[in-house]
């Protein structure tokens, strides 16, 4: 089995490019060239120095030990959440602008959610000195006010889109259109392993140093390079993209790829993609979408902002269906009381996105011979009102 | 080869062909077929009914808001098709529909290829379907059924490509005015008109119709001189939204028009 795009862009029957004629030079473009240009040795080396010097990689392999004890499994986080700008986000971004320099592009947009991508954007974007504007569902720009100061600090222009839903997926067309009314001088720096291709590989590519580091780490700490498990969480499943990338033709290393249930799956108010969604296109992708009968995308619901996406990237649809990788489904209720264990085990407050990746350790079967490893993929700063929030409802409820 | 209402229109008519887009059940869910025989009493050479969609990419405001109060009227394929069962007994201009390509394969594409022809559809447009998966994989479904492809060309599509579209289509090619989403002001520039002269010298076997920023009777007459003919879609949408009753609405926009 192949886990990697095949050259017409597709992993299995999922992927493609299914993008209307006016977006077909842009997309054309980057198909051509983001091969070669990530071979170049000196993208490679500008690339490399922004990482350690500016991002600072290699982020720590930790072993923890308090939770492994809660789990009797050998629980090693890696830490994306020490990441500048506190996610794995940035790792794509920085790729995503040395490679729109090289194409002489002069204008960056990008769509966010939560806004943690946005940010990640606009700060490569000051970095780079190019215009950044962003793309936000107007109802996102109220719930992440911070972030949308941020992004303005960092000297972007904020879009609050209102076609729609007026949230992530409605961002995502805004910045499309842009792109189509802009088809010579500007880039659109996708944040997940979503869209046509190439995005969904280009951006694994970009997020695979989280991998290639796992497999160094280990081998240090435990003399194996390969662990037992990987987990991870997915919204459009870009930091498990990178966590899976160099284990995923190793078939001893299991992948669990964590999805939000919200509610319930059954709720009516869920992210989990992988049992709710079937075959259908979403922002040029064909892949596993949550859709009406009649082919309409809905809106999907999870406590966690960066989850809540209606789709999920064209490879995660493939593992799924093949059953390369293990998906569960984390429920609201489960992510935050993972968020406030790991809080008070190991001192580390995760987001909540990560939170449903914590979650499913009691249910991915690890022994105490086994070494796990979960993708921290952020910290919870970002969501610290949605946290007192959640938890002042719930202890009034009790 | 499809031989249609649409083929045969363009060996019958050479210039000044009229093509008016509109989003199905918008105003209301039961305008579709009023305003069908309307734009064919007015003059109308051919329409194209859009099959509204919750994340129309390719589109503007004016027809990304009439999708969605489509959909909120409740239109969906199924109840257009039912709208479009016997129409043919009092239509007989060319209909295109045109949508993205997500509710199309929910409704199953061969299934709705056959429900589609069975009501008298002549061709579809669906701007999200790649060239090279029609190719080998639609193409021969949609020629059991009759039913003509139509693509967008666009300022930035290479001779090519255009060629090659050229090639494998039989009814008419879409030239997009500029690099825009629907319902964009388009200005009239050297550029443009280049671009028009550029595919015109190209001697492509299928007519051309020129669609997006196409608004009133000058930029329509302008689009005439540089192909067979014209679209307009968000100028007829905001025309339907007028406070007259929506035969008037029609009436009106097309004397405008062709006055």
């Amino acid at each position: 089995m192949n886990y990697a795009v095949n050259e017409r862009g597709y992993y299995g029957q999922f992927g493609g490019a299914y993008i209307p004629e006016m977006l077909y030079p842009n997309v054309e473009e980057l198909r051509e060239k983001y091969l070669s240009i990530l071979q170049e040795p000196e993208f490679q080396a500008e690339m490399q120095e922004l990482l350690r010097d500016y991002v600072g990689r290699p982020t720590p392999l930790y072993h923890a030990k308090r939770l492994s004890e809660r789990y009797n499994t050998k629980i090693y986080l890696k830490r994306e959440d020490l990441n500048h700008t506190g996610a794995h986000k940035i790792n794509n971004t920085v790729g995503q602008i040395l490679l729109a320099k090289r194409l002489g592009k002069k204008r960056i947009i990008a769509e966010t959610g939560a806004g943690q991508h946005g940010v990640a954007t606009a700060t490569v974007c000051a970095l780079a000195g190019l215009e950044c504007i962003v793309y936000m569902g107007r109802i996102d720009t109220e719930r992440q006010r911070p972030n949308v100061e941020k992004m303005r600090l960092l000297g972007a222009t904020v879009v609050p889109v209102t076609s729609g839903s007026q949230t992530l997926k409605d961002a995502t067309n805004e910045a499309i259109r842009d792109w189509i009314n802009h088809p010579e001088d500007t880039h659109y720096i996708i944040g997940s392993v979503v869209g046509p291709h190439p995005y969904p590989d280009m951006v694994a590519r970009f997020q695979s140093v989280i991998s290639e580091e796992i497999r160094k780490q280990l081998l240090e700490k435990e003399g194996r390079e390969l662990p037992d498990y990987v987990v991870a969480c997915v919204g459009g499943g870009s930091n498990a993209a990178g966590a899976f990338y160099h284990f995923l033709d190793e078939p001893d290393v299991k992948l669990v790829a964590v999805e939000a249930a919200g509610l319930g799956v059954d709720s009516g108010h869920s992210a989990a993609t992988s049992i709710l969604g079937k075959t259908g296109i979403i922002h040029g992708s064909k892949t596993l979408l949550m859709q009406t009968e009649d082919g309409q995308i809905t809106e999907p619901y999870s406590i966690s902002a960066g989850l809540d996406y209606p789709g999920v990237g064209p490879q995660h649809a493939h593992l799924a269906q093949t059953g390369r990788a293990q998906f569960i489904a984390i429920t609201d209720a489960e992510a935050m009381e993972a968020l406030r264990e790991l809080s008070r085990l190991e001192g580390i407050i995760p987001a909540i996105e990560s939170s449903h990746a914590l979650a499913a350790l009691k249910e991915v079967g690890a022994g105490p011979d086994d070494v796990v490893v979960l993708n921290l993929s952020g910290r919870g700063d970002k969501d610290l009102n949605t946290i007192l929030t959640y938890f002042e409802q719930q202890d009034g409820q009790q | 080869m499809a031989n249609n209402r649409l083929t045969r229109l363009f060996q019958e008519k050479s210039g000044n062909l009229l093509n008016i887009y509109f989003t199905a059940g918008f105003p209301k869910l039961e305008d579709t077929v009023t305003i069908l025989e309307e734009l064919q009493a007015a003059g109308a050479d051919l329409v194209e009914i859009g099959m509204p969609f919750s994340d129309p990419l390719a589109d503007g405001p004016t027809i990304q808001a009439s999708n969605q109060v489509a959909l909120e009227n409740g239109m969906s394929i199924r109840t257009l098709l039912a709208q479009l069962a016997g129409v043919r007994e009092r239509v007989t201009l060319p209909i295109i529909l045109m949508g993205y390509l997500n509710p199309v394969l929910q409704y199953g594409f061969e299934r709705f290829c056959q429900d589609a022809a069975q009501v008298g559809v002549d061709g579809l447009i669906l701007p999200d379907l790649p060239f090279a998966e029609y190719e080998e994989e639609y193409k021969p479904i949609l020629e059991r059924y009759g039913l003509s492809l139509i693509f967008l060309i666009t300022p930035q599509t290479t001779d090519d490509r255009i060629r090659k579209i050229d090639a494998l289509t039989d009814s008419f090619i879409y030239m997009v005015s500029s690099a825009s989403t629907t319902g964009s002001q388009v200005q009239t520039n050297e550029a443009q008109q280049a671009y028009f002269a550029k595919v015109r010298q190209l001697g492509l076997k299928n007519p051309l119709l020129i669609g997006f920023g196409i608004s009133d009777k000058p930029t329509f007459e302008l689009a005439c001189q540089s192909a067979h003919g014209a679209i307009i879609g968000s100028a007829f949408i905001k025309a339907l939204q007028q406070p007259a009753e929506v035969r008037e609405n029609v009436r009106s926009f097309l004397q405008q028009i062709k006055g």
